[in-house]
């Protein structure tokens, strides 16, 4: 479905990427990990089209991801959620929402989406018309995820869900992506520090070290691998 | 009892006014963080255009009117394409040096165009007499009225395109957070140029009406300048960020100016204003209304 072939990303004399390749296989989770600086959130604003590569290529479903516009990059079915959530805090949880659905013309079919996210995620239904700001933590990467299910995405890119958010919350997160991908057939590529989380709902991942890919696999195989966890995954 | 009535009548009509100057600057400032200074003189130069068409040419009061807010439109719109866009990213003083430039580079073509000498008479929509209230004659004329009546129905109209329609989301949500909007899929870099063509369309209405009362006449440089240090007045008292609040602090600013002239003394009005500004700034620096508190980052 995606398909990430030798991709070089600098920033000035720093590549950030160098040489990645990976393949994401329909309605899969893939994880990608590894440590701070790693080069995990340049790959996926490489993907997305926010940073544009040195060198590689990219394709979706066989288009060409690095000749397509950000903008435009959305309305192909791939939703980001940035890190840090992204979450726009002067407008309400319910306009936060409809923003994710804006160039889905259709209102019946926007009422339709709303209503689904607000019972996938019930704490955001209570909060509907209140400015996102009132929200928690949690409740903003709920809203920020859940934004980006607007969109009805075949590919979601997610950007350290976990980040800042009790253990609880994050399993309960790990969970709705494991469902979205059973029920909805979505592909999910998770970027995460906490490895542990992230390898416990992911069908493969990817671990990244200054740029490169150093392994990839099964994510059952890696959680077994006891070596590879001391060197990379750091539990 | 009859003078308070009066001064408040007419506080409100001027009002009104600098609310819809208040609100231009706001729309421009919540879309790229600048406050325009040329907005005195954008309006300034599309009611001259206005004028010439009506004055010169004796085109009808309406079809002017129209031209003047579209040519407003239109400059708005090329100016933040032009102008404002490639120093968007700079430092915030870079953007505030074209907008002053652009204000003296419109006030030297106005005088160019239509000469800097003379004050020029604008016609009216409406009569200029007061209402009658019994033998009585009321600081407020039909053209009053309609000065009143036609702000308000460009607030409303514009409270309804921010709150309540697809387009007025994305550009509130543009002015919160940009790069959060695009990755939505809104197309940020028009509804930017969509902000300022509409500020400067309001600014446009506005500066016909202006240009109309009794004591309006159209000149390069004056009246305008003055118009913009009342609208950027109101809408610091409003907050800067708020709409709601802009029309608001121009009614309220309305109201002190009519009877601190007739009160007090009307050779300084514009000083009144000015300490009004200091006074809000002193005391509550991000305006009556505002209600976030400091933007997180």
């Amino acid at each position: 479905m995606l398909t990430v072939e030798d991709v070089v990303t600098t920033y000035g004399a720093v590549r950030a990427l160098d040489g990645v390749s990976m393949t994401v296989e329909p309605s899969t989770i893939t994880a990608v990990l590894g440590a701070n600086g790693a080069g995990k959130t340049t790959l996926l604003r490489t993907v997305n089209g926010l940073v544009r590569p040195r060198a590689g290529r990219i394709s979706y479903e066989g288009r060409d991801l690095l000749r397509t516009h950000v903008d435009e990059v959305v309305r192909m079915g791939i939703a980001h959620v940035p890190e840090g959530r992204g979450v726009i805090t002067e407008l309400t949880v319910d306009e936060n929402l409809r923003l994710g659905a804006l160039w889905r013309r259709n209102r019946t079919e926007l009422q339709q989406s709303l209503a689904e996210m607000y019972e996938l995620f019930p704490p955001l239904a209570e909060r509907r018309n209140k400015p996102a700001d009132t929200l928690s933590g949690g409740e903003r990467q709920m809203l920020a995820i859940a934004r980006a299910l607007m969109s009805r995405p075949r590919l979601l890119l997610l950007d350290e869900p976990s980040l800042g958010l009790a253990p609880r919350i994050t399993a309960q997160i790990m969970g709705t992506l494991r469902r979205l991908r059973d029920e909805q057939s979505l592909t999910v590529v998770l970027v995460e520090q906490n490895a542990r989380s992230a390898l416990s709902v992911s069908d493969q991942a990817i671990v990244l070290n200054l740029g490169r890919v150093v392994v990839s696999g099964p994510a059952v195989e890696l959680a077994a691998d006891e070596k590879l966890r001391h060197a990379y995954l750091g539990f | 009892m009859f003078r308070f009535l009066n001064l408040t009548l007419n506080g409100l009509t001027n009002g009104m006014i600098y609310a819809a100057v208040a609100l231009a600057l706001v729309m421009i400032w919540r879309a790229t963080r600048i406050v325009n200074f040329a907005q005195g003189g954008m309006l300034m130069f599309t009611t001259f255009i206005a004028w010439d068409l009506a004055q010169v040419h004796h085109a009808n009061y309406w079809v002017a009117l129209v031209v003047a807010v579209v040519a407003g439109i239109l400059i708005g719109g090329v100016a933040e394409r032009v102008l404002v866009r490639p120093v968007e990213n700079g430092p915030p003083l870079n953007a505030v040096i074209v907008t002053l430039g652009l204000l003296i580079f419109l006030q030297a073509l106005a005088g160019m165009i239509w000469g800097n000498s003379q004050a020029h008479s604008y016609p009216p929509a409406f009569r200029f007499i007061g209402y009658k209230v019994g033998d009585r004659t009321l600081r407020f004329s039909p053209n009053d009225l309609f000065i009143v009546l036609s702000v308000l129905v460009v607030v409303i109209a514009l409270y309804v395109l921010f709150q309540r329609t697809s387009l007025g989301l994305q550009m509130r949500a543009t002015a919160f957070n940009p790069e959060v909007a695009g990755l939505l899929g809104v197309r940020v870099g028009r509804l930017l140029t969509l902000g300022w063509a509409l500020a400067a369309g309001l600014g446009a209405l506005v500066g016909v009406l202006v240009a109309g009362t009794s004591s309006g006449y159209v000149t390069p440089v004056g009246p305008f300048d003055a118009l913009l240090i009342y609208g950027f007045t109101a809408a610091v008292i409003g907050g800067l960020d708020s709409p709601g609040g802009a029309v608001v602090g121009g009614v309220v600013l309305g109201l002190i100016l009519s009877y601190a002239d007739s009160y007090i003394s009307n050779f300084i009005q514009t000083m009144y204003a000015l300490v009004v500004l200091i006074a809000v700034l002193m005391i509550r620096p991000k305006g009556i209304f505002s209600r976030t508190s400091e933007r997180r980052v």
